[in-house]
């Protein structure tokens, strides 16, 4: 832990400054860019949507072994056909999205000012189901997953596009996500910063760190540790807990916030989702 | 709902069959974190491609094959739209099948 | 760009899987099939006495014409994709042992009409081990062997 500490504190990549200093999302997301162009220069901007597999070979051949029939295919067509399952109503998930939900996960989470609170795909998904009288799905895996992987999957090759309005609630909950990013914790006082920013491309233990650019296009995500697929809210939990925090529950106030602002840093990557990683 | 998802692409004379099947493989040697219990032995024990009356592979697994398990192999002497079918069996004696087309 | 392919590719094999159907049981009868199982081979706990089982012999000639493909450091024990070819002529089987897993034969590839020197699958290695590929043909054994390190166990953990 020290050693990782030493290591970032020598690059001098511990960076305060946007902590200290109230900059616009804009100048937020302009700076994290400019920071992993330096880190990594042979990386293309685009190619960020892979994760590590941009920054190692040895581990991108065994990806691409998995991507040709990847596990999260059958994901998708379990995702597809909940999609397209109707409600007791006779209504189905498609009235409660633009465009009918198709090809539109760039677009999330977005801040909806009327309730002032973060809206992810998940939420939207519950919220579609308890306003068609239907009991809403357990939030890390299973059916939610598989809906939000065919709603990725539709979204691919879309850009990012997360908007944070200039008004005070949107502006709050972005900071409010961004402060989870750089605010350490857990007794190993390591934030997400420490691991996915300062330490991208480094190992820790067996594992190689990535980097926060491109993190959330691919979700929700196969992970052949869990053996099956998650959303974003149960890889943050596996994450507070690596660094012995207590972990937020799913679709909390704080892990959506957290979303809100580690989704705009991803703002003009494509979409890439549903993932599989290790 | 079906357990397999498969594809079959010709090129030249091979064609190469691609599988993706849902299927726990379990070991029998991981423990339920709530119970405390072995999760029981649950694995595919043979896989097998057919085309028309021809065998044309069979595999025999373990449990030491992954979970949702892949499997690809080539073979001659398909043309393009013959269906090829593929099936499993595992040690509690399920089974499913799939079929395709050659394309 | 890999991503943009994927949607292509799997768009079109979604389209597809509305043609493969599920059959029901019944089609390979329980009893058939597992009494063609090679029990003994799959719990052996070592190779030799694996291939004895399966093969009724453990003499391997180390061969040239078999290629294995499989990462040098598995990211996850769990899922470790290996590809297996050979130019060997008319193999009859190919065969996937991790020769420190606690039971080795992992997988057992029988060659049937026009089938190709040519295997393709995941496994599980629960730590640090040669993956040994082994293709009958012609009465004889050849094999050839690769390492692969596991840093994290690949059962689950």
């Amino acid at each position: 832990m020290k050693k990782l500490l030493t290591i970032a504190a020598t690059l001098g990549l511990i960076s305060t400054a946007s902590v200290a200093v109230q900059a616009s999302p804009q100048e937020d997301l302009k700076e994290f860019r400019a920071y992993f162009a330096e880190r990594f220069p042979d990386v293309p901007f685009k190619e960020y949507v892979n994760g590590v597999y941009a920054i190692d070979q040895a581990s991108r051949e065994q990806w691409e072994a998995i991507e040709e029939f990847p596990p999260y295919e059958l994901n998708i067509d379990n995702g597809k056909t909940a999609f397209n399952t109707p409600f007791k109503n006779g209504k189905t998930y498609a009235s409660c999205f633009r465009n009918d939900g198709d090809g539109i996960k760039q677009d999330y989470p977005y801040y909806d000012s009327a309730t002032g609170k973060v809206v992810t795909v998940e939420s939207a998904i519950n919220d579609c189901r308890s306003k068609n009288g239907e009991e809403p799905l357990k939030w890390q895996k299973g059916e939610i997953a598989d809906i939000s992987a065919y709603m990725a999957y539709t979204s691919r090759g879309n850009k990012t596009n997360v908007v944070v309005p200039g008004d005070e609630g949107a502006t709050a909950a972005y900071t409010r996500g961004k402060n989870h990013f750089y605010a350490k914790r857990g007794q190993l006082n390591m934030s997400c910063a420490d691991c996915h920013r300062s330490n991208a491309g480094n190992r820790i233990r067996a594992d190689l760190l990535s980097p926060a650019l491109g993190h959330t296009t691919h979700f929700p995500v196969y992970r052949s540790k869990w053996g099956g697929l998650g959303t974003l809210h149960r890889r943050y939990g596996g994450c507070n807990k690596q660094v012995r925090a207590k972990p937020f529950k799913p679709q909390s106030d704080e892990y959506q916030a957290l979303e809100y602002f580690h989704t705009y840093m991803s703002n003009g990557l494509v979409m890439n989702g549903p993932g599989a990683r290790k | 709902m079906a357990s397999i998802k498969i594809r079959a692409k010709m090129s030249g004379d091979v064609t190469t069959v691609k599988a993706l099947i849902k299927h726990p493989m379990d070991t029998g040697l991981v423990k339920d974190k709530k119970t405390g219990k072995a999760i029981p032995a649950h694995f595919i024990q043979e896989v097998t491609c057919e085309h028309g009356s021809n065998k044309v592979m069979t595999a025999m697994w373990g449990a030491a094959v992954s979970k949702n398990p892949y499997l690809s192999f080539k073979f001659a002497g398909a043309k393009a739209g013959d269906t090829i079918k593929l099936s499993w069996v595992d040690n509690k004696g399920e089974s499913d099948s799939a079929e395709t087309q050659v394309s | 760009m890999i991503d943009m392919k994927r949607r292509t590719f799997l768009k079109g094999s979604v389209a597809a899987g509305a043609v493969s159907a599920a059959m029901g049981a019944g089609l390979l009868t329980p009893r058939m099939v597992l009494a063609a199982w090679p029990t003994a081979a799959f719990e052996a706990k070592t190779v030799d006495s694996a291939l004895d089982a399966l093969m009724g012999s453990h003499q391997l000639e180390g061969s040239d014409k078999i290629s294995i493909r499989a990462p040098d450091i598995a990211e996850n024990g769990a899922v470790v994709p290996v590809s297996v070819e050979t130019s060997i002529a008319n193999p009859e089987s190919i065969s996937i042992i991790a020769e420190k897993n606690a039971s080795p034969m992992t997988a057992s590839f029988v060659m049937g009409t026009g089938a190709q020197g040519y295997v393709s699958t995941r496994i599980k290695m629960g730590k640090t081990s040669s993956v040994i590929a082994v293709v009958k043909a012609d009465g004889k054994l050849y094999s050839t062997g690769k390492e692969v390190k596991v840093t994290i166990g690949g059962c689950g953990g």
